[in-house]
């Protein structure tokens, strides 16, 4: 079945590159009814999938490589912690096919690397085998690259997208020579296999400390870890909509989903050992990227850095290394990949009526159009965690995670700071409320419309139905997520050696 | 099967006789599928266990095999991708066919080289060919240079070589590969030996293009005829690293092991140099040259882990780099049909004048650059793990696998370069869309095949690569369990 959900954007675009590219509608038609379907059987799987426990889920196996000494196989599975992001993929994705009416140009390409891009993060997600993890990935950063360089809009969208070839290509590298180095260790890329064989028999710290920079720094990148962030802002503010959407919300999350899969559980003297290193740095992306996002004018790179804050969050649930805190951090991954998608599909949305998204060139908004702004307040009410949105309930609990982890002895600093990161959040937010959508109509913006149909809302709609739904019932969610997370814990503080020789900062309970 | 390649290099020059100038083109397209018919019937009827002729000058082994599959499917799309780019060669059509099967001929023989003599023959009757390959477009300045310069290059690391075998036929008295590997030992202490060897090694490493002994390249891969060009990439390469693998680990195995230390340098300086000055080429042609030298390091990188993983990647990657380049050159000679230069800004807008043409092109660079889930990935991937796993033993080799990462980041630079050009570099100089004549289609058409199945099954060739290897490091067999589990 999910072979089946991944291979649907596939076969759609295969159907799409066989209709000639004159037949816009048409096209168009194919790319919806296949986004739609994909989604539908994703939000099948999500509450079919059995709560409350642990194991892998829908798995299948099919050995690909087995010749010249490599042991590949393709495996797919879901457990509690990916399901929620694979929904996430498919709404988004059906959302992110929707808003793109007003693609003029190529839009037969369009379609097929948005498809690609679709299957490629849906991929990533249910792979439970790291080499077809990076294959996946890969398979959705490529199209991203062209999108911006093709569909792009600002003066400098060649640099943008320049830049974010070469840095998410680096990180992949790097990444990649991480799990390389720790399949030379361990003989296997499958996680199910490398959790048996290291449940009992932790890899050797030297190994460890040899293969974690990389994953971290590597999947760092692609999720956007500061100080290795700076592609995100200006490629997000260049990309097409639908492109931005996919990217910032559903793939940065691939890169923490591989590190909450393979480094957490796998290497813990390591992770115990770079912990302080890690908060330092997502304390950056919480009050660093905050800052930088409290002074744009641009709305597009206003969201780009607030996404990044949020991922702060994410990584600072990571560091907790509790069940409480890590729960909370896949919780803020699933609702910032609709919040993502959101927010640059109502920019979107804006800067196709307006022709810019300057907030100092907008203004007073709301007036003529009532639909757009009010799912932007609330948006944007979301992204600086009001409780009700899902959103909330995450951050809520990677703050807890961090109370109550003894990350060390700065964790009363470390939470004070996160809190000053959501009123940063708060701040910056209102500021763009306040810019964009009240205050003095601008002549030049009276003849904007507003999403009119039932048909242009439903993509907006069905992104916030799902924000109030994980926010209002997180129980959904964390029932599946929590116990994935408490075997994640359980191997993570397994650890090879005890506390002394790592370190007085050792971070974890024992 | 080499005979069968001769006689038909022979059977065009004669036929050229009866043949009217105009209508030559159909000596390509039958050379191209007599080689086909050798390809599948002349590898079909050699016996599947490996043999020894001419006393032991010549061995028929699976890594021979696997090298004369190479050099037949290249020589057939280079044949196509020259009918393609007829017009450009004002003269000696025919002659330009006869030369390539030559050329394809000597591969061949070097891919079943046994010994040192060996070796050198096959090697000069591919250089000698390449000589006249590279200027002919004798109306080109830039074409006669290129052949001035391969010949003066050429002609010096054929004197190191010679020079080379005669040091070590001087002091051990004889030029096969098995013997020297039973007196290894012994010779290892010889310094007459070892600077044989070092300058057999110059030799090779001016074919494969590697650092320092790459000089040549860039000019001549800019300089001479496309399918030439292509060829020299592909089948030259090649040829230089088959005899390495049999001279370095059938022959002399325990010298290279200690020799790790200078292929690694080899290969590092090889790496960066090639990618560094590959950044501000215009010209496609002498990109790829650069590009050509940065390959020929990620190759030296299989090789200084002297592992059986190593070798196997090596062969691997060779396999993916063959249909990557062939791809890129016969688009290249498309190209070069309407516009007659190979400047970047040639490129501007292909995407929206000749969509299939751009998107072969940005498939082939893909490849090279290693991107999943094309051929090229799962090259570097499997060099890449060869090179981390010889880390455990000496960790400079993780130093190799940063070098190695820096310069994948970086070819991605420049072939990224190209593919922006093709799809937003502005507007093309012409609209008229290029037409591709059934030859080239082929030929585009088998290597995106070779592309996307290698990288999407590659099941197959990886084991070939492996029975290629084990033939030549025994210790293959053991070393491909699986650890772990």
């Amino acid at each position: 079945m999910l072979t089946f959900l991944i291979l649907l954007p596939i076969i759609t675009a295969l159907v799409i590159l066989a209709i000639p590219g004159h037949y816009r509608f048409v096209i168009r038609c194919v790319a919806l009814l296949g986004t739609l379907e994909t989604a539908i059987w994703a939000a099948v799987l999500f509450f079919r999938s059995v709560p409350g426990t642990p194991d892998f889920q829908f798995e299948q196996l099919v050995p690909w490589i087995s010749a010249g000494g490599l042991h590949v196989n393709y495996h797919v599975g879901v457990d509690g912690i990916s399901v929620g992001l694979v929904l996430a993929a498919a709404w988004v994705g059906f959302a992110a096919t929707a808003i793109s009416w007003d693609i003029e140009r190529e839009n037969k390409l369009f379609y097929i690397l948005l498809m690609m891009m679709i299957s490629g993060s849906l991929g990533a997600f249910a792979s439970l085998d790291l080499f077809f993890f990076y294959f996946f990935n890969e398979m959705a950063l490529v199209p991203t690259f062209i999108m911006i360089g093709v569909w792009g809009s600002g003066p400098d969208r060649q640099a943008a997208a320049f830049r974010i070839t070469l840095y998410l290509t680096l990180g992949a590298l790097v990444a990649l020579v991480g799990l390389v180095a720790l399949y030379a260790a361990t003989g296997t890329l499958d996680v199910t296999e490398l959790r048996r064989q290291l449940v009992d028999h932790p890899l050797p710290i030297k190994t460890q400390q040899r293969v974690f920079p990389c994953l971290l720094f590597g999947f760092g990148t692609l999720a956007g870890l500061w100080p290795f962030h700076s592609w995100a802002p200006q490629g997000y503010a260049c990309a097409p909509a639908a492109t931005a959407m996919m990217h910032a919300g559903i793939l940065k999350k691939a890169g923490l989903l591989a590190l909450l899969r393979v480094a957490w559980p796998f290497l813990p003297d390591a992770v115990a050992y770079w912990m302080p290193v890690l908060v330092w740095l997502c304390l950056g992306n919480l009050l660093f990227c905050g800052f930088v996002a409290l002074r744009q004018r641009d709305l597009n790179l206003l969201i780009g850095n607030s996404s990044l804050a949020h991922m702060g969050f994410a990584f600072l649930g990571l560091a907790s290394m509790n069940v409480i805190g890590l729960t909370g951090t896949v919780l803020v991954m699933v609702a910032h990949a609709f919040l993502a998608g959101l927010s640059f599909a109502l920019t979107g949305w804006v800067r196709h009526q307006t022709g810019t998204v300057e907030m100092t060139r907008l203004g007073g908004l709301l007036r003529t159009m009532p639909f757009i702004g009010a799912a932007m307040i609330l948006c944007f009410m979301a992204g600086c965690g009001v409780p009700g949105f899902a959103n909330f309930a995450g951050e809520l609990g990677v703050l807890f995670g961090v109370w109550k982890g003894t990350m060390f002895s700065l964790h009363a600093w470390v939470l004070a700071a996160a809190w000053g990161g959501l009123i940063i959040a708060g701040v910056y937010m209102m500021r763009a409320i306040r810019l964009v959508l009240h205050g003095e109509l601008k002549p030049e913006w009276h003849e904007v419309s507003d999403a009119n149909s039932g048909w242009r809302r439903l993509p907006f709609v069905a992104l916030l139905v799902a924000l109030v739904l994980f926010g209002v019932a997180p129980g959904i969610l964390t029932r599946r997520i929590e116990p994935a997370v408490v075997e994640i814990v359980k191997m993570a503080r397994h650890r090879a050696v005890p506390d002394s020789l790592v370190g007085a900062t050792g971070a974890v309970q024992p | 099967m080499e005979l069968a390649v001769g006689l038909l290099g022979l059977a065009v020059l004669l036929a050229d006789l009866w043949i009217a100038p105009a209508s030559r083109r159909i000596l390509g397209w039958g050379a191209a599928a007599v080689l086909t018919c050798v390809l599948v019937f002349g590898l079909g009827s050699l016996a599947p266990q490996s043999g020894m002729g001419f006393s032991g000058l010549y061995v028929v082994d699976p890594l021979a095999r696997f090298f004369k599959a190479f050099f037949l499917l290249s020589g057939v799309v280079v044949l196509l991708m020259t009918v393609e780019y007829a017009d450009q060669l004002a003269v000696g059509l025919s002659e330009f066919f006869a030369l390539t099967l030559f050329a394809v001929t000597g591969m061949l023989f070097a891919a079943s080289a046994n010994d040192l003599t060996m070796m050198f023959v096959s090697l000069e009757l591919i250089t000698v060919t390449f000589y006249v390959l590279n200027s002919f477009q004798r109306g080109k300045l830039a074409s006669i240079e290129a052949g001035v310069k391969y010949l003066i290059l050429g002609a010096l690391a054929s004197a190191f070589m010679v020079f080379g075998i005669a040091l070590i036929f001087g002091s051990a008295n004889t030029t096969q590969f098995s013997e020297l590997a039973l007196r290894q030992r012994e010779l290892s202490g010889s310094r007459i030996f070892l600077t044989g060897l070092t300058l057999v090694l110059v030799g090779l490493g001016f074919k494969i293009a590697a650092f320092p002994f790459h000089g040549w390249a860039p000019d001549v891969y800019q300089g001479s005829p496309a399918p030439a060009t292509a060829l020299l990439a592909i089948g030259s390469k090649a040829a230089g690293f088959v005899l390495l693998l049999r001279l370095l680990f059938g022959a002399v195995p325990e010298i290279t092991a200690e020799w790790h230390r200078l292929l690694g340098a080899l290969a590092v300086l090889s790496l960066l140099y090639g990618s560094l000055c590959a950044i501000p080429q215009r010209s496609v042609k002498r990109l790829m040259g650069y590009s050509s030298i940065a390959n020929a390091g990620y190759l030296l990188l299989g090789v200084a882990v002297v592992s059986p993983a190593g070798s196997v990647a090596v062969l691997y990657y060779l396999g993916a780099y063959c249909f990557a380049v062939l791809a890129v050159f016969t688009v290249l000679c498309v190209m070069m049909n309407s516009s007659d230069t190979d400047d970047m800004a040639d490129f501007a807008g292909l995407g929206m004048r000749s969509p299939v043409l751009a998107g072969v092109m940005t498939l082939a660079l893909a490849s090279l650059a290693g991107v999943p889930p094309l051929a090229g990935f799962i090259g570097k991937f499997l060099i890449l793990r060869a090179v981390i796993a010889a880390g455990a033993t000496h960790p400079g080799y993780y130093g190799l696998a940063a070098v190695a990462v820096i310069g994948a980041v970086i070819s991605l630079y420049y072939y990224f370069g190209i593919v922006r050009m093709m799809y937003w570099g502005g507007e093309p100089l012409e609209r008229l869309a290029i037409s591709v004549t059934p030859g080239a289609g082929i030929a585009l058409l088998l290597c995106v095949a070779g592309i996307v199945y290698l990288g999407i099954a590659p099941n197959g060739l990886l084991q070939l690569s492996a029975d290629a290897v084990a033939g030549i490091q025994p210790a293959a067999a053991s070393a491909f369990k699986p650890t772990g589990h």
